[in-house]
């Protein structure tokens, strides 16, 4: 009889074992899931093309100065998607304009997940008076209208990249915080929870070590689609001149089509490409979202 | 013969009707008293929107124009800067409550006027939407839970979805593209832009015509736009309806289908979908400034707009106060309505 | 003629995983006036069978044989023809009752909904019934405008049994009426099964995992195993004598109500019931059987043989000759 040598496995490699199985598990579930695979495809490729934007169009397309097109013309050849008022190619704007709208979006999405899962758990976990708070706190940024919010937020700070990304984390985190507070209130019933606050589990620990294990997939699930909100919200402000000045998004271009008259002109070059992108871009999301809370939650499963 | 049983068990909560008036005032009572906090919330939101960045807020609120020095004075003097901050809170508060929302940097009228003059095509706008909206929005989605994964679904859902990942503003400029300037073979028919053809009495029924016409494509894109959410948010609550034990009851006592369907399926899916439809309410609302942009439409939308690109910020104030206003208004009395709805929140 | 007559019954489930048998090949009568009672354990096929009485078995199942009601096959009966048939000739008393009512309407609607449907009265008139059927129950009259949540478990299920009277149907179908009840409530409703049987001359199916229950309530008995019957005869004697095994620890497992001596000396049956999508070979019964031989894994699956003239039996080990 031989003796293993190798040492016992130590609690958090058996913990790293189980999740990486537990995401295997998933991943093959999602698989199954046609539109979600299908989103992420599409999603594959727009970060491709975010991140290959050097290589694919000169960056000095951008600049107005150095614009050699034809002023708003429909494709013609060097410019297959016509050219802007400017004489700009609108396949250069349109491939750096990815750039901004995915990182915002982001970047937001990120802020909005943050705040949220930060309020949610408090606000689920802390009974009384202060979880009574933070509850009122996230049910009032759910009733607002985000836009005159955001509207008002934006013309006292400014227009910037970083004011955008804050405006927008500001708008989104209310639902994520609402859908976490509840998944926390019914993680917090479970038997396992009773037992370590009888141990003696201080507040912190409760939170970080029991409920935030437990929430971070439906988290997961949940800020994909804040991502598509944001992404949303991001095309929505810098159409109204609030978003950032320097660099182009597709929500830019939607901007500086419309005050350049492309709708009277009949540009349809300029007004629907950025539109399919942004619609692309935010189905792909939404549907992996989507096909993610049917495979975190099973009870979802025959949609 | 009839067979009766002897003694009923004690049965839950016959609750003596006086009682039931406190519990309903008590519930009545706190829904309102959310709705005054949350408004109040956004009055001291408002107010400390300026005050609690580092500088002059006078300052600020002139940033984009030349004025000379004695006007900011005058402007800190009018808006009590130099008082200490909760004094100043107190003024602004007791202005609020008097309908005082400032005077509008770019019109140099009361902001009250200002709204007022505006408010109406956005409430016909808005109004006309919502309701739209809502009622295709909820019939796509009970019909496509009911016929799950036939043609029918797949493809409204689809539909939808594309839809909901819309930029609404986009679809508008879309619209107008095709159906107002022309493409293609398509002729233009409707209106570019504005409310009403001009010159025409909007009292008269010509008026009330051309309001119709030039209101057609910025309501059907509204309502395009957000029937996804109501559609997609019923289509689940129904999925997860469709499972339950009465309605196998329903359906053993030789019920139509349909009315399976319409008479206890749905009210019970109605329930817990309820709430979120109302919140998509905020979004209808942002959308109205966007859209009425897009189509030059002359209500509070349009208003937001304007006054951004100055910006006029007691303007924006007092919008964002009022279309909050209507939101929580709308939320309260959805809340106070839900009761009706769902006999299970009653008092017994 | 027969109230209900199923010949050579069988449903099976579409699922991922393919064809589901539940119900394997059954055959049962109920006369008017008599309660017939199907009993097993979960899984063994019996609510999917009551629910082909009223063809409401659910869209991936495939339903194949006869089930006549009073004659007319119900199987292949017109869509409005079913309609019509369905509470005002033969309603059921759904198991669970806690889950079986809508939530959002009150009782006296509920119980009004079939006979406005069926009899086409007023409302006025069918509130008059509701409160008549309500009185028959033993519940207060006032109860009509109660909503579901506002009652126990033991009024909703009496509920369920006026509402399944409402129309005055020749037969009723009781699925597990008495699980969820405790016992004081559990005896209550079986008096009252029992005397409006006997007052209203209906013909009654009462399905239930409970054998003790069945067998003070029931005139025949029918015994299921995995979407089978494998043993049928006159309750008492069935209850008293089971023949084969699977019947003997089934009531075993029960003890009779007032009995203190069963109460004390339970028998359990070990093992699960079987997958019915992985059916054991030979005799389905064979891996839990405690008087198993081994030719019972292998080899044909035992049919129902006649035992004596009322009483049947699927197991080899029994004497007698085939039926």
């Amino acid at each position: 009889m031989s003796v293993s040598t190798a040492a016992p496995p130590s609690a958090r490699s058996v913990a790293w074992a189980r999740r990486r199985a537990s995401f295997g598990r998933v991943w093959k579930e999602f698989r199954r899931n046609r539109a979600g695979v299908a989103g992420l495809v599409i999603l594959g490729f727009f970060v491709l093309v975010a991140l290959l934007a050097p290589l694919l169009a000169d960056k000095s397309g951008l600049d107005v100065t150095q614009a050699t097109g034809l002023p708003m013309h429909p494709p013609y050849p060097g410019y297959p998607l016509g050219t802007d008022k400017q004489g700009r190619s609108i396949v250069t704007l349109l491939i750096w304009g990815s750039r901004i709208s995915l990182i915002v979006g982001f970047a937001a999405a990120l802020m909005a997940m943050v705040i949220g899962t930060l309020v949610g758990i408090s606000s689920g976990h802390f009974t009384g008076w202060a979880g009574g708070l933070l509850s009122r706190f996230t049910e009032w940024f759910l009733v607002i209208p985000f836009l005159p919010l955001a509207i008002v937020l934006a013309s006292v700070l400014g227009h910037s990249f970083w004011i955008l990304i804050f405006v927008i984390g500001i708008t989104s985190w209310a639902s994520t915080a609402r859908l976490i507070r509840a998944q926390t209130l019914s993680i917090e019933a479970r038997p396992y929870l009773e037992r370590a606050k009888a141990l003696g589990a201080g507040h912190w620990r409760q939170m970080n070590r029991y409920v935030l294990p437990n929430v971070m997939p439906l988290v997961f699930a949940n800020t994909t689609l804040t991502v598509a909100g944001a992404i949303l919200t991001e095309t929505t402000l810098s159409f109204l001149g609030l978003g950032d000045p320097f660099h182009v998004s597709w929500g830019s271009m939607l901007e500086n089509a419309f005050d350049e008259g492309a709708i009277s002109a009949g540009a349809w070059w300029y007004l629907f490409p950025p539109g399919i992108a942004i619609v692309l871009v935010v189905l792909a999301f939404t549907l992996v979202g989507r096909a993610l809370e049917t495979v975190l939650n099973p009870r979802l499963r025959e949609r | 013969m009839p067979t009766t049983l002897v003694v009923e068990a004690p049965t839950p909560a016959t609750v003596p009707v006086a009682s039931t008036r406190r519990h309903n005032l008590r519930y009545v009572g706190g829904k309102v008293l959310g709705a005054i906090g949350s408004l109040f919330f956004v009055a001291v939101f408002n107010f400390f929107l300026f005050r609690v960045l580092p500088g002059d807020p006078a300052k600020m609120l002139t940033r984009n124009h030349a004025v000379p020095a004695e006007q900011i004075a005058q402007l800190r003097k009018q808006f009590g800067l130099n008082q200490p901050i909760p004094q100043q809170f107190l003024t602004y508060l007791g202005n609020l409550l008097h309908g005082d929302l400032g005077i509008s940097f770019k019109f140099r009228q009361p902001v009250t006027t200002v709204i007022a003059d505006r408010m109406w095509p956005t409430i016909l706008l808005l109004g006309i939407s919502t309701i739209l909206c809502t009622i295709i929005g909820l019939w796509l989605g009970i019909h496509q839970a009911w016929r799950r994964d036939s043609t029918f679904d797949r493809s409204s859902t689809s539909i939808t979805l594309i839809l909901y990942s819309m930029p609404e503003f986009w679809l508008g400029m879309i619209l107008i593209l095709v159906f107002a300037s022309g493409f293609g073979p398509i002729p233009g028919i409707f209106p570019t832009s504005g409310l009403i053809t001009p010159g025409v009495d909007p009292a008269s029924l010509q008026g009330v015509l051309s309001v119709a016409y030039h209101l057609a494509l910025p309501v059907i894109t509204l309502t395009l736009a957000y029937l996804a959410e109501y559609s997609l948010v019923m289509r689940s609550s129904l999925l997860d309806e469709m499972g339950e034990d009465y309605l196998l009851t329903a359906r053993a006592k030789g019920l139509r289908d349909a009315d399976v369907r319409q008479l206890h399926a749905v009210p019970n899916a109605l329930l817990p979908s309820f709430t979120l439809l109302v919140l998509n309410l905020g979004f209808v609302v942002s959308g109205a400034i966007t859209i009425e942009t897009v189509f030059s439409i002359p209500g509070l939308g349009l208003l937001s707009y304007e006054a951004l690109k100055v910006p006029d910020f007691p303007l924006l104030q007092g919008v964002f106060l009022l279309f909050s206003a209507g939101v929580i208004f709308a939320n309260l009395v959805a809340d106070l309505a839900y009761p009706l709805l769902d006999p299970r929140v009653r008092p017994a | 003629m027969a109230l209900l007559e199923m010949r050579d019954v069988h449903v099976s489930y579409r699922t991922r995983a393919g064809l589901v048998p539940a119900v394997r090949g059954v055959d049962l009568t109920v006369e008017a006036g008599e309660i017939l009672g199907v009993a097993g354990e979960s899984g063994c096929g019996k609510s999917t069978l009551a629910a082909t009485a009223l063809r409401l078995s659910p869209s991936n199942a495939t339903v194949t044989g006869e089930v006549l009601l009073e004659g007319r096959d119900v199987l292949t009966m017109k869509w409005g023809d079913l309609r019509t048939v369905r509470w005002a000739h033969a309603s059921i008393v759904f198991q669970g009752a806690l889950h079986s009512l809508n939530p959002v309407r009150t009782i006296g609607q509920q119980i009004a909904e079939p006979i406005v449907l069926h009899e086409k009265v007023s409302d006025k008139a069918a509130a008059k019934r509701v409160d008549e059927l309500l009185e028959q129950v033993g519940l207060p009259a006032r109860r009509a405008r109660s909503y579901p949540h506002q009652i126990s478990g033991g009024q909703k299920q009496r509920v369920m049994i006026a509402m399944a009277l409402a129309c005055r149907p020749r037969l009723i179908i009781a699925d597990e009426p008495t699980t969820a009840l405790d016992v004081m409530v559990q005896a209550q409703v079986l008096d009252l099964i029992s005397s409006l049987v006997k007052d209203m001359g209906v013909g009654m199916l009462m399905i239930s995992h409970d054998l003790s229950v069945l067998g003070a309530t029931c005139d025949r008995l029918a015994v299921m195993y995995a979407g089978r019957v494998v043993e049928e005869g006159p309750a008492k004697q069935l209850f008293a004598a089971p023949q084969h095994p699977y019947s003997g620890a089934l009531s075993a497992a029960f003890p009779t109500i007032g009995d203190r001596a069963s109460r004390l000396a339970p028998r359990g049956l070990p093992g699960d019931p079987p997958d019915p999508a992985q059916l054991p070979d030979g005799c389905t019964f064979h891996p839990r059987c405690p008087v198993a031989v081994p030719s019972c894994a292998t080899g044909a699956e035992p049919q129902l043989r006649r035992l004596s003239p009322e009483r049947a039996a699927a197991c080899v080990l029994l004497e007698g000759s085939p039926s």
